[in-house]
């Protein structure tokens, strides 16, 4: 068993699971968006607007935006451990990754609430 | 025809060189490639190569040859040199220890890490464990393995973390225990393989299957493995 303090679960078969269950739900976002631009004729600012008053597209794209942060981390944990020897910057650049995760998702709260 | 050769001698080079030699190959034949280094070494007696066997059952003269690992011995020229020119260079990602002869130690400690050999908590029986043809059918494409180590120094995983990742080899091994009937200890194999280095470091990239000298698949067995942690996990 290799131990590391820096991964998001604590096993590789956790990391691996959130790995694949975020991949399928950036998948079925980002159809339900690439599918809206093609097949909305008139995208407007009111037509964006109204549709991002809801309640579900809010929650299914803060579910998105989470699953896209968890997403992140594990690629990112992932190459960092293979390329960056050194265990100061690695931790450094890791904890970049977090935090901008981490403002990305407060971030994509308040937009999606504050419409 | 050229051969180009890798070489380095720590004790009288500063750093490792490509060694240009031109070389008459016998018209006619299809020479393997450890025959070429046979060549080599009679032109120049300082060259460092293993060997041992010369029919691909030892495992010794794993090498890069013209850019993809394989066994020397079992290896025909026809099937490597390219516009009459063999590169040759040790297996990738291991110490040089002196020209083509590379140090196997954090190769064999992640073979050792796995426990490569039978656990059984039972009292041992009069005679022998035995087991069904279906059983035993399941270790086809595992116990082959002559730990070349041509799949582990293939991988990208296993280059950036040797001293973490298992690798194809041990893992094809771990693989090979876990799916026989005759061990009982796959708990303890299993909870010693749950993190995020050891067996999930694996990408899939299947460099391993496409070096593999006794065509092996440690992709597979790999994906066998994550199966039974993830079913052990729910």
């Amino acid at each position: 068993m290799v131990t590391s303090v820096t991964n998001f679960g604590r096993s590789g078969a956790y990391d691996w699971m959130v790995q694949r269950v975020s991949a399928v739900v950036l998948a079925l976002y980002t159809a339900f968006l690439v599918g809206l631009v093609l097949f909305t004729p008139d995208l407007t600012y009111e037509v964006w607007s109204a549709l991002f008053a809801k309640t579900w597209v809010r929650i299914f794209s803060l579910l998105a935006l989470v699953a896209l942060g968890a997403h992140a981390w594990i690629g990112l944990w992932t190459i960092t451990t293979d390329y960056i020897k050194d265990g100061l910057m690695r931790f450094l650049s890791q904890a970049l990754c977090g935090l901008v995760m981490f403002i990305y998702l407060i971030w994509g709260v308040q937009t999606l609430w504050g419409l | 025809m050229l051969v180009s050769v890798y070489r380095y001698n720590p004790e009288s080079d500063k750093a490792p060189y490509m060694q240009d030699v031109e070389l008459e190959i016998p018209v006619g034949k299809d020479l393997m490639v450890l025959d070429v280094l046979a060549l080599l070494k009679d032109k120049d007696p300082t060259l460092a190569y293993r060997r041992s066997c010369r029919e691909g059952v030892c495992g010794s003269d794993g090498m890069n040859m013209n850019g993809k690992n394989g066994l020397a011995c079992i290896t025909p020229m026809s099937q490597v040199v390219k516009d009459n020119k063999l590169v040759l260079r040790p297996l990738p990602g291991l110490p040089v220890i002196r020209d083509l002869v590379v140090d196997m130690s954090l190769f064999y400690q992640q073979y050792e890490k796995i426990k490569p050999y039978l656990q059984n908590s039972s009292p041992a029986p009069a005679i022998e464990r035995l087991q069904s043809p279906e059983d035993r059918a399941k270790l086809d494409g595992l116990y082959e393995c002559i730990l070349c180590a041509c799949c582990s120094t293939s991988c990208p995983s296993f280059w950036w973390n040797p001293d973490k990742f298992v690798g194809p080899a041990g893992l094809l091994q771990a693989y090979r225990f876990l799916a026989d009937s005759r061990d009982t200890a796959t708990e303890d194999r299993l909870a010693g393989l749950d993190d995020p280095f050891s067996v999930f470091r694996c990408r899939g990239i299947m460099n391993c299957v496409s070096v593999c000298p006794k065509g092996l698949n440690p992709t597979r067995a790999i994906g066998h493995i994550r199966n039974m942690l993830l079913q052990r996990a729910t």
